[in-house]
């Protein structure tokens, strides 16, 4: 019997729909494998097996019907789900039970999509290895001794590893594209404003945008439709039609790329990317050219601002969003013996209930935004975040996207990269550029250095998301897809 | 010293800051009730609640009373602006951000003009902007309802992402002694003219109007001095009173060589002077940034025309005209304006009560009773149709002045409407012909000495006779009536 677990979205779900196999079974299938290997990967923080049986088996029944109905998905911990455990990875909010769906979920649950559980990230989505999980790291299934990416390394994990076909991922400066990218998985980042952020406990707001993460593109541009569209309880949701990303996906695969102009950003050159990445990269590029790609260099002089922009505009919004993380109405609370002060009771709560980066980036927030330290700090920061919304935008005047390896090396031992922040900041430095500017960008996988994998990453103006994934597929369609060894 | 004296030697500047609650259905940012007085955290949602994940939608109603009010103050309107997040910790604030406007208002200089005994004054308005409520904390377990000493805080979340509009005025020079009172005035104009936009009850009583005073002392010629900002400034009367007692505080002060430092102040009803708060020099750093999770306000040029156009009358220009149709001095007008009674008179008079009558109830027992339990008028038991009731009852000859006045302590004890008090009470005028003529031969009977007086000729002496009737009718006749059935019984009529 073929093994439900190594199958796409796309073939569960026509396989659900026709009767072949019931929702049930396939949910099954994935919550065993979760229990079979999870002791070792650890993408999970909350498996929720009663709750994604409840919903396969209302598919079975004929309740719900949809392109991805009955296929089960895993969320990742940072967006809420009603009355199942919801932590951000962090002891602050241990035990929580949000008393309401994020948006995204309330899709999910109306596409008729179980959902299995919970995955595994770095702490509010601060960081690029899930090594600042409060709750342990998540292990790379490609080599259990090295990192899965990060922020959302549990659900890039949880691809790799076949616990789930599909995975929802949360992306502020990469946080869904490097984990997709060091684990062999497809992880896009919609246009800011494309997928409502509600429910999605925020880090930057400006910067967090939710989005779908597969093992194909196929299957992640399925789940894109889902996700997408406007929401009016976000204000900053966009209030347009979503771009036809799949059938932009399904052309793609056809492997024609005639006339698609690719833009290379020559400020990307001299990076400092691992060999082997650029390696792979380069010859992914020449297998484009091969579908009728054209290649172009771009100047985009400020992009080797966005590294320390973003460091200054992410940890101010999250030093004031994470202010409500006081112990008074819900989470963890520290201290409160009945002799303390409220402020003494908020402060140990805080002292006790976040981790380390979490504490460096509040207190790096808090600095760049005091009275004095605004202009130089914050608002030049967002001066610079113009600047390269305008390179962007100058850019696609001369190519239809911009393309680059994802992140600059492949997945990192554990612990290689925790003593220097800067050297884990790194991670992002292709990914960022694009959250600074709001479109969307996605990471495929590409190749192997040795032995690991490389992610390609496509990158479209605000509002194309069809069009990168038009490129993705067809650079699917050229260099397959990547295994890693058995578990 | 006296307050006069000091004036002589010293200039005030005033500055305030007014806080109103907007009387939207629905809250700033999501769509929990704004009633008053619900059962605590009844009125709460993921969204005023700050839950993680939650997002904040701006209440287009909301902006556009906001935009109303700078209008109806001769602002400018921005094109465009931002919310901005004022962040500070506080358990009533759920997000320990409030969302507010920093450098970015919504409504910019505009101005008030304040009559103050025939004279006009200009007060010119520095801004207008939007922001939330926060929550309501209660201290419980310690002597003072303070933070400091209770045993536990209890919070009430129902107010939090009310909207407020904060309106500031540019500081004002030269007013001299009169500083206290065209403050005051400068409030009941406000709260009229929001009244008459009908976006907001601007109650002070309950809250839903606040204000904080600022001022300073200078010596004439002399630079602007350093300014206290005095808050829990809770109804008219204590604004004028907050900005007598902080001249004559700081002329104190100055006087002795002292210092002004720069804080805040509490105002005290029952005291009529503040304490000191929060000093400024430790003042928290609230780290404004624009807010991230909202889209900027850009108010359509031609809505906005389209609201200034449907702008109602000016109060100013209403009490003109009122004043004209009530048939009143300019003095009398203003007495009544500064007394927050235009609307409450002219609504006891549209319930049938004439002019003269409804401003004689309300600016007399009823504005004696609002200053002494120091209340608005609205909030002193007594409705504008109970008012036009009780004129009704003098009118018709059922009440005389006394009895009304006690059938009004009856009706603002919440015994009931006029009517029901005088029945209740038993305090009908007795009009009964045959029961005066019985207590008129009584008191005849018990005074034959006086009688014998009056009839030979000595009328005078019939008011002591004309007292113990109405002694014993305890007030419920009429003086002029009984008077007459007396001498008409001793045959000298």
């Amino acid at each position: 019997m073929t093994d439900l677990t190594r199958l796409s979205a796309s073939d569960l779900a026509k396989l659900i729909s026709t009767g072949e196999v019931s929702a049930v079974e396939v949910a099954t299938a994935h919550l065993d494998r979760i229990a079979a290997v999870d002791d070792r990967v650890h993408a999970f923080l909350h498996v929720d097996r009663a709750g994604a049986l409840e919903a396969a088996a209302a598919v079975d029944r004929g309740e719900i019907t949809g392109p991805l109905a009955g296929v089960p998905i895993a969320v990742k911990d940072v967006v809420t789900t009603k009355g199942v455990p919801t932590t951000a990875a962090s002891k602050i909010l241990e035990g929580w039970k949000p008393p309401y769906d994020a948006t995204i979920v309330e899709r999910l649950k109306k596409a008729g999509m179980p959902i299995l559980g919970k995955t595994n990230m770095d702490e509010f989505a601060m960081g690029s290895s899930t090594e600042y999980s409060a709750y342990g790291p998540t292990n790379n299934p490609w080599d259990l001794g090295r990192i899965p990416g990060g922020s959302g390394g549990g659900s890039a994990a949880a691809l790799a590893a076949y616990e789930a076909p599909l995975a929802i991922g949360t992306d502020t400066g990469g946080s869904i594209r490097q984990p997709g990218a060091v684990t062999g998985t497809v992880g896009a980042k919609p246009t800011y404003g494309g997928t409502s952020r509600y429910g999605l406990i925020a880090f930057s707001s400006s910067l967090d945008t939710p989005g779908p993460c597969a093992r194909t593109v196929e299957d992640t541009a399925l789940l894109h439709a889902v996700i997408a569209g406007h929401d009016p309880r976000d204000s900053t949701s966009i209030p347009q039609p979503v771009p036809d990303v799949v059938a932009a996906a399904r052309l793609g695969a056809t492997g024609d790329l005639t006339g698609v102009r690719l833009g290379i950003v020559k400020e990307f050159a001299g990076d400092g990317s691992e060999p082997g990445v650029t390696a792979a990269f380069q010859e992914s590029l020449q297998k484009l050219v091969k579908l009728g790609a054209e290649v172009v260099e771009v100047s985009c002089p400020h992009f080797e601002y966005a590294l320390p922009a973003y460091y200054l505009i992410a940890p101010s919004e999250c030093s004031s969003n994470l202010a409500r993380f006081d112990g008074v109405r819900y989470g963890l609370r520290a201290g409160d013996d009945g002799n303390r002060s409220l402020e003494e009771v908020m402060s140990l709560t805080r002292e006790a209930g976040f981790g380390p980066e979490v504490k460096r980036r509040i207190i790096i927030g808090t600095y760049a935004l005091s009275s004095g330290y605004y202009d130089a700090y914050y608002g030049q920061a967002q001066k610079v975040r113009t600047l390269i919304t305008r390179d962007f935008q100058s850019a696609f005047e001369k190519v239809d996207v911009l393309v680059s390896p994802t992140t600059p090396f492949v997945a990192f031992p554990f612990g290689s990269r925790t003593s220097d922040p800067y050297q884990m900041y790194l991670a992002d430095l292709f990914t960022i550029p694009t959250n600074l500017y709001g479109g969307p960008a996605i990471s495929v996988p590409c190749g192997l250095s040795e032995g690991l994998p490389v992610g390609f990453q496509i990158m479209a103006p605000t509002l194309a998301d069809d069009r990168m994934y038009r490129v993705a597929a067809a650079l699917e369609s050229a260099v397959g897809t990547f295994t890693p060894p058995a578990l | 010293m006296s307050y006069e004296e000091i004036l002589t030697r010293y200039e005030p500047v005033i500055g305030l800051e007014t806080h109103v609650e907007l009387g939207t259905a629905t809250k700033m940012f999501c769509g929990c009730k704004t009633d008053f007085g619900a059962e605590p955290n009844t009125q709460v949602c993921p969204v005023c609640l700050a839950l993680p994940g939650a997002l904040p939608v701006m209440n287009r109603a909301a902006i556009e009373a906001t935009i109303r009010i700078g209008l109806a103050l001769n602002c400018d309107i921005a094109e465009w602006c931002r919310m901005a997040r004022k962040n500070y910790f506080y358990p009533d604030m759920p997000k320990n951000f409030q969302t507010s406007q920093y450098d970015e208002p919504l409504c910019v200089d505009g101005y008030v003009d304040v009559e103050v005994d025939g004279v006009t004054h200009r007060i010119g308005i520095e801004r207008v902007h939007i922001e939330e409520d926060t929550g309501k904390t209660l201290h419980v377990g310690g002597a003072t309802g303070r933070i400091h000493g209770a045993t536990e805080s209890l919070v009430d979340y129902n107010r939090a992402g009310i909207p407020l509009v904060e309106i500031v005025t540019k500081p004002v020079p030269g007013l001299g002694g009169l500083a206290p009172e065209i403050a005051k005035a400068y409030v009941a104009e406000l709260r009229d003219i929001i009244r008459s936009l009908g976006v907001s009850d601007v109650r002070m009583e309950q809250g839903s109007m606040r204000c904080d005073v600022n001022t300073s002392l200078n010596r004439p010629g002399e630079e602007w001095g350093t300014r206290t900002e005095t808050k829990n400034v809770n109804s008219l009367r204590s604004v004028e009173r907050a900005v007598r007692s902080e001249i004559i505080r700081q002329s104190g002060i100055l006087d002795g060589g002292g210092k002004i430092h720069q804080e805040t102040r509490h105002f005290h009803e029952d005291r009529g002077d503040t304490s000191p708060g929060r000093s400024k020099e430790t003042a928290t750093d609230y780290r404004y940034f624009p807010e991230p999770d909202l889209v900027p306000i850009a108010p359509d040029a031609a809505w906005v025309a389209s609201l200034k156009a449907a702008l109602p009358e000016k109060p100013s220009t209403r009490r003109a005209r009122l004043r004209e149709e009530w048939g009143i001095s300019e003095l009398d007008m203003q007495s009544v304006a500064n007394a927050g009674a235009v609307e409450i008179i002219e609504e006891t008079i549209a319930a049938g009560a004439s002019p003269a009558g409804a401003r004689k109830w309300w600016m007399g027992e009823l504005a004696r009773r609002a200053n002494e339990l120091n209340i608005e008028l609205a909030a002193v038991g007594a409705t504008p149709a109970q008012v036009a009731a009780l004129q009704k009852l003098v009118d018709e000859g059922k009440l005389n002045d006394k009895l009304a006045r006690t059938v009004l302590e009856g009706v603002v004890a919440g015994e009931g409407d006029p009517a029901e008090v005088m029945a209740a009470r038993g305090l009908e005028v007795v009009n009964d012909t045959g029961a005066l003529t019985a207590a008129v031969d009584e008191a005849i009977a018990a005074n034959p000495d006086i009688a014998a007086k009056i009839r030979d000729g000595k009328i005078a002496a019939a008011g002591a006779l004309v007292g113990a009737v109405m002694k014993t009718t305890r007030g419920q006749a009429d003086a002029k009536t009984v008077r007459e059935l007396l001498l008409e019984r001793l045959g000298v009529s």
